[in-house]
């Protein structure tokens, strides 16, 4: 058992998460209510890495954190070091690829509320912000817990992108899944078996969990 | 009418003299709905927005509650100015002070009836907020169920979960959209009459948006008539159905007794000619020039029907004989047509049993009278001429 592979996973993924799902709630509501041009482009865009294979996504995100892209010189006239193969980096990828799952269930629910419920909020006297925390939140809950879920299981068996842009650093980038990979090349089953059964019972566990919690609104309808 | 479009200037042929004691009303625009409204309601008074669907009657509403904001135009309500296109303000739906009722009650179903009721009141303790919203609750006569989730409750009991809801903040005006659409008749029948009841203790102006003619007679003090987005007329239910100000407001009110005549002299005495009938009319035919073909309406309650046993009263009045053309029995009513000699056609309701008493038949001819009084010339309109309504 490779206990750092799975710190790595861990904190990969509770990064990612806590991270990811306030830029969601933002980027979700905004697709869900706003009407301008070329939404039709900017969901394309969102979506793109759930078609996208994780070895072209990671390609791209190898070329552009490199110091000599734009992103990856600012990266490094900010904090001098690089962004390929670190923790940083991986947690970047990890973002990236992970913007569908998180933004999507997040758009559903908030296109599930009813328009006026907003709008009797602002007539009972309730401010936009009042709205969004006492009105909206509790309503697309649901939809973030589902989108923190898949965010954070993903993350766990992502593979592609983060061997591409992390290599597999041990203690640094080396995630679960790439150490399952790696024990597979040495033709150590049993250490793969262990950690698969481990990725499994942890994805499962979470799923459970999450669809466990949303299934109890007593307010639910049917 | 010939409204300015944006920009303003439009208080120019404006029929309301501002400011007003209760609310007032006055929006124009060009598109995207085109509006050209007007109407005021008086503190306590109950003012219904009437019109097909499409007339821009909820728009209108939501102008007022601030969920809409017009390219031009005017909202003040107990002093205070709301929305002035003019001078670009407009003031938010929080800061306005309206309780609305939605057509569907826009309940929020992640929070008790009790919640639901206390959310309006956050600007106060919590002990305080709970006593009031109990209070409301009771007043609304749902003691007992302040717990349950909106989802548990029958359509009935939202619609009066939203109705206390929309009082509980205190507000200025109170706004219904279309409140009792989504229930049973019984239920309906019961909620209106609550409404009534309800209204006596508060003295705030009432708009309420309804596409039932019979709900906005039973409830309303004023009705407003819109079309098109164009507000006809603002009356009580008594003018507006006896002297209905064009041939579109009467249609729209599902009146028909719209005909053409003209403008005679007999004896001495100006006289309405329509067809072989020579009528007498109250009101009106002296300022018209002789000769001028006049459009007239007749309130049908202002049909008598001759007793064939005996003479009723007003019998000297504007005899005259026609055929029974139709006789709709609906229940206790009776749809009766009846074709004059040159073609038109009169229609009044009447009880069922006096049909029979006076054993009307299709194709019987009988007397009635046209009261004098009831006669309602509308100079300057044809019947027809403004028929763009899509109404069949």
């Amino acid at each position: 058992m490779d206990w750092s592979a799975l710190s790595v996973s861990l904190r990969l993924a509770a990064f990612t998460c806590l991270i990811l799902i306030p830029i969601a709630i933002w980027l979700g509501r905004a697709l869900a209510y706003a009407r301008f041009r070329g939404k039709g482009l900017c969901e394309a865009f969102v979506a793109l890495p759930l078609v996208l294979p994780p070895t072209v996504l990671g390609f791209y995100l190898l070329i552009s954190f490199g110091r000599d892209s734009p992103v990856g010189s600012f990266w490094a006239n900010l904090t001098g070091g690089g962004l390929n193969f670190t923790f940083t980096g991986i947690l970047l990828a990890s973002l990236i690829a992970n913007l569908p799952f998180a933004v999507q269930p997040i758009q559903r629910a908030f296109e599930h509320v009813p328009h006026n419920l907003r709008e009797a909020a602002w007539c009972s006297g309730l401010s936009a912000w009042q709205t969004l925390l006492r009105i909206e939140l509790p309503l697309v809950w649901p939809g973030i817990l589902s989108a923190a879920a898949l965010t954070f299981a993903h993350t766990l068996g992502e593979f592609g992108v983060i061997l591409m842009v992390g290599g597999a650093i041990n203690g640094e980038t080396r995630t679960l899944a790439i150490a399952i990979y790696d024990r597979v090349q040495a033709f150590d089953e049993q250490g793969a078996a262990q950690m698969s059964a481990l990725l499994l019972l942890v994805s499962f566990i979470t799923l459970g969990l999450v669809y466990g919690l949303a299934g109890r609104r007593r307010w639910v309808r049917g | 009418m010939g409204w300015p479009g944006a920009g303003g200037g439009y208080v120019a042929d404006s029929r309301i003299t501002w400011p007003i004691e209760g609310l007032g009303v006055a929006v124009h625009q060009t598109g995207p709905i085109p509006l050209a409204a007007e109407f005021v309601c008086q503190p306590g008074e109950l003012l219904a927005l009437v019109g097909p669907s499409g007339s821009g009657k909820t728009t209108l509403l939501r102008t007022i509650a601030g969920l809409y904001r017009p390219q031009s135009g005017r909202v003040e309500c107990a002093g205070d100015s709301w929305f002035d296109g003019e001078r670009k303000h407009s003031l938010s739906p929080q800061r306005r002070q309206v309780g609305m009722v939605f057509q569907d009650y826009a309940l929020f179903p992640h929070l008790t009836a009790l919640e639901n009721i206390q959310l309006p009141l956050r600007h106060l303790p919590q002990p305080q907020r709970r006593e009031l919203a109990e209070q409301w609750l009771a007043k609304v006569r749902l003691e007992g169920l302040g717990k349950r989730y909106p989802n548990a409750l029958s359509g009935g009991q939202r619609q009066r979960v939203a109705l206390a809801r929309a009082l509980a903040r205190d507000p200025k005006v109170l706004l219904l959209d279309e409140p009792f659409s989504a229930v049973d008749q019984v239920t309906r029948r019961r909620l209106q009459r609550e409404l009534a009841l309800l209204r006596q203790q508060i003295e705030i102006p009432i708009v309420l948006v309804t596409h039932d003619l019979e709900e906005a007679t039973a409830l309303a003090d004023q009705i407003c008539v819109l079309h098109n987005g164009v507000s006809l007329q603002q009356a009580s239910p008594e003018v507006l159905f006896s002297r209905p100000d064009t041939p579109l407001v009467a249609r729209l009110l599902d009146r028909h007794n719209l005909f053409e005549g003209s403008v005679v002299e007999l004896e001495g005495q100006r006289r309405l000619q329509w067809g072989a009938c020579i009528l007498e009319v109250d009101e009106g035919l002296a300022n018209l020039p002789l000769g001028e073909t006049v459009t007239w309406y007749l309130p049908p309650s202002d049909i008598v029907l001759h007793r064939r046993d005996r003479p009723s009263q007003g019998e000297r009045e504007n005899p005259l004989a026609a055929t029974v053309e139709e006789l709709v029995v609906l229940g206790g009513i009776t749809s009766v047509s009846l074709r004059v000699q040159h073609g038109d056609m009169l229609r009044f309701d009447i009880a069922t049993h006096a049909v029979r008493r006076n054993q009307l038949t299709r194709g019987a001819v009988v007397n009635v009278s046209l009261l004098a009084a009831g006669i309602h010339l509308l100079p300057g309109h044809r019947v027809r001429a403004d028929a763009h309504d899509k109404r069949k």
